[in-house]
């Protein structure tokens, strides 16, 4: 049975718009707005498309579209999604016509949206790629319009921010180049055959623990940098404060999710016993990012560098879900990335408004915004609610599992992190406050609240939020088949088995005895 | 008609939804009539499901609704699912009955207030909140309501956000609950790992059947009890209640009296299968309650504002209230609570009443003689001055007197403790009650004398030179004289004989670790008469001391007066070195250290890289050039050799 070809759809829609948009003679640059615009949403209803398609149930890859491409070497375009890819496909085929809509730029207006397409196709296509050469390709592609976006169209000290932020994720990029060769080689040499197929290398791993182990620290580095893991995160603050709003749209609710997806497709995959020897380590960086990331973005007035901080804290929250290894972490965490991009997005989006309207986004140049703007107050009130954790919210579902998950096999980890939902209310409330209470300020009269386009832009994201927060059992029911597969995968790789009660529930009590027939 | 359990919080949470749809347009004061009428048709609902719990044999008072499936992921499981019991319809009742009296008042008091929609968009979306809170079938749901109610007070403490005094006690109060939340989190998470379920039904089934240990039982009692001295205000986490009274006074009257504060202590009933199997909790939760009973008591008695009397007074309260759960006595708990709601919703009301009869003013210092001015609000503060105080035969009396005599049965100290907070809370409430209805009209004299200078909380306050006090219009007395009543006759629920205990008969089926009462009858009387007698010295000592209005400094000193000082000692540890300690990491390190390190490679590479590198410029986009480049090749391979 032919199926329409969604995945390869959704990584070449964009790209082709992309090459559209660029071919277009400058004069023309409202047909460019829309041109770009409509490729975006073009994408987003072939996403919807697939995600309707998609089955309920199995826990393996999905619509699979398989084409030998660089023969010689095993090399092929080879994408597939299941329910840990699903969300992250749909995130970013949202929150780009949303950036795209909320936070154009008009300078240079072509080549931005040609940049900010080309950007939407190398995300796709890192998600869905399931071959390691393929993956390779787009998870480079993704620096080199971000590079230019950050660079061209950002604020005053863009230059050498996209200059670190290009050198540190290349160099992360480095050790993971090495990495896979090497795993691809390493299965050469175990079975005779070249492939870069993830789930042929899963399958049959070509090489011992020592070596594991080694792969596994190559891979990782390149992820713990996109992520941003502590303490490989000092690229962000710069290059989120300097970037122009759609590029850190970008930057922080997708590109950062390509580090942690990254470690769960591949180094759960590809070294089982690797992650769950290094659990303990990254959980304890997972858990200082946590508290460490509040307690600095606690210091920020300048909010953009405050979301940063806020980032390497939430992010922490999902890789202490991935390492959790049970069932409510890892669902918890892929549902977090999705949950984190949403209102990250909006708020990125909300102070890009802000910056239009006043000229900063430092929070004590800020105040009593509330007064000339009450819906704004409204909006950034339910995001920021969202990003504390508030329970209705969709980031309460992801950090209670995560936790949840995380108690059953890191107690105390678990506890400690368990504080960072205390600091997380202290950043965002004060920087809340200093922006929004008090009297009005800055002298420059009352300022137009929300227009229908921002509104526009802002309404998809606060209604999943919501949406997310009251029912989000649509979307576990999608991740926890895909998690349950993987779970299975590393307990019979790595002779693990996860508690009992992440899998059994309140069935666990109709076996054990109880506790006072104990001696 | 038990089924229509779960309609009871969707009629606040339709009457928010239309608020926010079109709370501007349906303006003022048609808002106002919207919101009221969706909590009193909740409240209503919840009569019809009471009437269909009890018309059920005893045994049978239990149906348990299910919606949907909330959070599935493997084994756990949370459900959205309502619980009819006789501990939830007790809850819901009183919660939906004070709230629409209330929002009735609100009409009236936030008349002129341009963000009237506003105000009751959020305290629809309060009673939402509460109601899922106590009616929830298990703790992950029942969290939903509790941190829902924390956000709506968190927003109605800042209702008026640009005052910054304001500002700040919505982010406190927040903060302050979320930090009691922790342990909240980590008891479910607990419960989790032990049992497999959230669920009230079965986390108690295990706790029942032996398979929760003492020691588990103790972890995950003593946590939830963290939470619950968050959200309840209790030591060392009350000073946020206090800063609370910046909200408007029927928002400190609902949740900062009657209804959220309780929450904790309704969790702590709820969970009385748990700690059953932990003593060393309820030992614990009995001291902290009767200690904050009384030092706030003490702080209540040389406070000037009259909103904050009120506040220490209420954690006062609900101090007793912990001192019942502590000493097993779950009903005495729920009696009071309902008792406290009452009067203490009165008295906030009361003081609402004089505030805006007073334009603004809050200081008690500035008022005096208002009898004459607002007769039925003195009235009616008056008896609730006498419910409060404990005086027969009225609601605080029984309801005292219940946790006192429980408080004997387990130990003398703790009824000792409480004895002299008895005899605290009838002073201070008089203390308060003279201050502004008896006595010489001391704002007429401030008037004379010209605008004052401005106290520590006189917000916006007009001064005394505005126009004379008013009575308040009829929508907020009605109110007041409902309140009356029910402090009056509240007794009347659990009166301590047999056939007209209702509240115990009623709630004693299914709280079946309710200590048993083991006291001989002679002395059970003399305990009632010692406390009729221990309210009346304090009520003679207030009207002794303060018939006058004359200050009496020495009975106030400035530690009574800061609450204990708790702000400062945060400020001190906490604060600075909190603030400190991130400044340095903010700075020094992260900046300094770690990018440091980052910048430091980077240079020593370039520094080798100078002299090997030709192109200076545009490296970094050269490579990134290249690998678009790159990427461009390997596509078009790709598609030449893609076979089609």
């Amino acid at each position: 049975m032919t199926h329409f070809p969604y995945l390869d759809v959704l990584v070449l829609l964009p790209a082709g718009a992309a090459v559209a948009v660029a071919a277009l003679p400058k004069s023309l640059a409202k047909v460019a707005r829309a041109l770009a615009l409509a490729g975006s949403v073009a994408t987003l209803i072939v996403a919807a498309a697939m995600a309707a398609a998609f089955h309920v149930g199995p826990g393996g890859f999905q619509m699979v579209s398989r084409h030998s491409w660089i023969r010689p070497f095993g090399i092929s375009w080879y994408v597939g999604v299941d329910g840990i890819s699903l969300l992250l496909v749909l995130l970013t085929a949202l929150v780009f016509p949303v950036a795209l809509g909320g936070a154009g730029e008009r300078r240079n207006e072509r080549s931005f949206l040609a940049w900010m397409l080309l950007l939407e196709s190398a995300c796709m296509g890192s998600f869905l790629s399931l071959d390691l050469f393929l993956f390779f390709v787009f998870f480079e592609l993704t620096l080199v319009p971000t590079y230019f976006i950050i660079g061209g169209w950002g604020f005053s000290r863009a230059g050498a921010a996209a200059v670190k932020f290009f050198l540190y994720t290349f160099l992360g990029s480095a050790f993971l180049l090495i990495g896979i060769l090497a795993v691809a080689f390493l299965h050469r040499r175990a079975t005779g055959h070249l492939t870069f197929a993830l789930p042929a290398l899963a399958a049959r791993p070509g090489f011992g623990a020592g070596t594991a182990e080694l792969l596994f620290a190559a891979f990782t580095a390149a992820f713990a940098v996109k992520a941003p893991v502590f303490p490989f995160h000092t690229w962000s603050p710069d290059a989120y404060r300097e970037s122009p709003t759609a590029g850190v749209v970008v930057l922080a609710a997708i590109m950062a999710k390509l580090g942690s997806y990254g470690i769960i497709r591949f180094d759960l995959e590809l070294f089982p016993s690797a992650s769950l020897r290094f659990a303990p380590v990254l959980i304890a960086l997972a858990v200082i990012g946590i508290l460490y990331g509040a307690v600095v973005a606690a210091r920020q007035s300048d909010l953009k560098q405050m979301m940063a901080y806020s980032s390497l804290s939430h992010l922490g929250f999902i890789v202490l879900g991935i390492f959790a290894l049970t069932t409510q972490g890892l669902s918890g965490g892929v549902l977090q990335m999705a949950n984190h991009g949403l209102y990250t997005a909006a708020l990125f989006l909300l102070i890009g408004m802000i910056y239009r309207r006043r000229r900063t986004w430092q929070a004590d140049n800020l105040s009593g915004m509330q007064k000339s703007m009450p819906v704004m107050a409204a909006v950034f009130t339910v995001v920021m609610m969202a990003s504390i954790g508030l329970p209705g919210l969709n980031g309460f579902v992801g950090e209670f599992l995560i936790l949840t998950g995380a108690f059953l096999t890191h107690k105390w980890w678990a506890s400690v992190a368990t504080v960072g939902v205390v600091l997380a209310a202290l950043y965002l409330l004060w920087a809340y406050q200093r922006a929004f209470h008090g009297p009005p300020g800055g002298g420059d009269g009352p300022l137009p609240d929300l227009s229908w386009r921002e509104r526009a832009a802002l309404a998809p994201l606060v209604l999943l939020i919501v949406g997310i927060g009251v029912y989000p059992a649509p979307l576990l029911n999608r991740i926890t088949p895909s998690v349950d597969r993987l779970m299975a995968h590393v307990d019979a790789s790595a002779h693990y088995r996860q508690p009992t009660v992440a899998r059994e529930g309140a069935r666990v009590l109709a076996t054990a005895s109880p506790a006072g027939a104990r001696p | 008609m038990v089924t229509a359990v779960s309609l009871i919080p969707l009629f606040p949470l339709a009457g928010f939804v239309v608020l926010v749809a079109a709370g501007r347009r349906l303006g003022n004061p048609l808002a106002g009539w919207l919101a009221a009428g969706a909590v009193t048709a909740s409240f209503v609902t919840t009569g019809v499901t009471w009437l269909g719990l009890l018309a059920r044999p005893a045994s049978l008072r239990h149906y348990d609704q299910v919606l949907y499936r909330w959070i599935p992921a493997g084994g756990f499981h949370v459900n959205v699912g309502f619980l009819a019991d006789p501990l939830s319809m007790t809850m819901a009742l009183f919660v939906t009955g004070i709230a629409a009296v209330i929002h009735f008042y609100s009409i009236g008091y936030m008349r002129s207030d341009p963000q009237f929609p506003k105000f009751f968009l959020y305290l629809n979306l309060f009673v939402t909140s509460m109601l899922i809170l106590v009616l929830s079938d298990n703790y992950a749901l029942t969290f939903v309501g509790w941190e829902g109610v924390g956000a709506c007070s968190y927003w109605l403490i800042a209702f008026w956000f640009d005052r910054p005094s304001a500002a700040t006690a919505g982010t406190k109060a927040f903060v302050y609950n979320r930090v009691g939340d922790v342990g909240y989190l980590l008891a479910m998470f607990l419960m989790f790992a032990n049992t497999g379920s959230l669920a009230y039904g079965r986390v108690f089934g295990a706790a029942s059947s032996g398979h929760l240990s003492g020691t588990v039982a103790t972890a995950v009692t003593l946590l939830l009890f963290m939470g619950a001295v968050g959200k309840s205000a209790q030591i060392p986490l009350y000073p946020w209640l206090v800063d609370a009274m910046e909200g408007p006074t029927p928002v400190s009257a609902l949740i900062h009296a009657a209804t959220m504060v309780t929450a904790g202590v309704y969790v702590m009933v709820r969970s009385s299968p748990l700690l059953a199997l932990a003593p060393a909790t309820s030992t614990v939760v009995a001291i902290v309650g009767v200690g904050t009973a009384f030092l706030a008591a003490l702080a209540a008695c040389a406070q000037t504002d009259i909103k904050r009397v009120l506040a220490y007074s209420t954690v006062s309260q609900l101090g007793y209230m912990f001192l019942a759960v502590g000493t097993g006595a779950y009903v005495a708990a729920i009696f009071l609570m309902v008792a406290h709601a009452f009067y203490k919703a009165l008295l906030f009301l009361g003081a609402g009443s004089v505030i805006h009869g007073m334009h603004d003013e809050q200081d008690l210092r500035r008022m005096g003689g208002l009898r004459l001015y607002m007769p039925l609000t003195a009235a009616t503060f008056v008896v609730a001055w006498l419910a409060i105080g404990g005086v027969p035969p009225l609601a605080g009396f029984w309801a005292k007197g219940d946790v006192l005599v429980n408080a004997w049965a387990a130990s003398p100290v703790l009824w000792l403790v409480g004895a002299l907070t008895a005899v605290l809370t009838a002073y201070y409430v008089g203390r308060e009650t003279l201050l502004a209805f008896y006595g010489p009209e001391r704002w007429k004299e401030l008037a004379q004398r010209g605008p004052h200078a401005g106290g520590p909380h006189s917000g916006s306050g007009a001064d005394g030179g505005g126009p004379a006090p008013h009575e308040s219009p009829r929508l907020m007395t009605v109110p007041l004289v409902l309140l009356a009543v029910a402090s009056t006759l509240g007794g009347l629920l659990d009166l301590p004989l047999r056939h007209v205990a209702f509240l115990t008969a009623w709630l004693s089926p299914m709280l079946v670790h309710q200590r048993a009462l083991v006291l001989p009858a002679a002395t059970r009387l003399a305990l009632e008469s010692a406390d009729a007698v221990l309210a009346l010295i304090g009520v003679g000592a207030a009207v002794v001391l303060w018939r006058g209005g004359r200050a009496h400094p020495r009975l106030e000193p400035r530690l009574l007066y800061l609450g204990w000082g708790l702000n400062q000692l945060y400020e001190a540890l906490v604060a600075v070195p909190g603030r400190t300690l991130a400044g340095f990491a903010a700075t020094t390190f992260d900046r300094g250290l770690i990018d440091g390190a980052v910048q430091g490679v980077a240079t020593t590479i370039e520094a080798t890289g100078a002299k090997l590198r030709r192109v200076q410029s545009g490296y970094v986009r050269n490579y990134a050039l290249l690998i678009a480049f790159g990427a461009a090749v390997l596509l078009g391979y790709a598609i030449t050799r893609t076979p089609l």
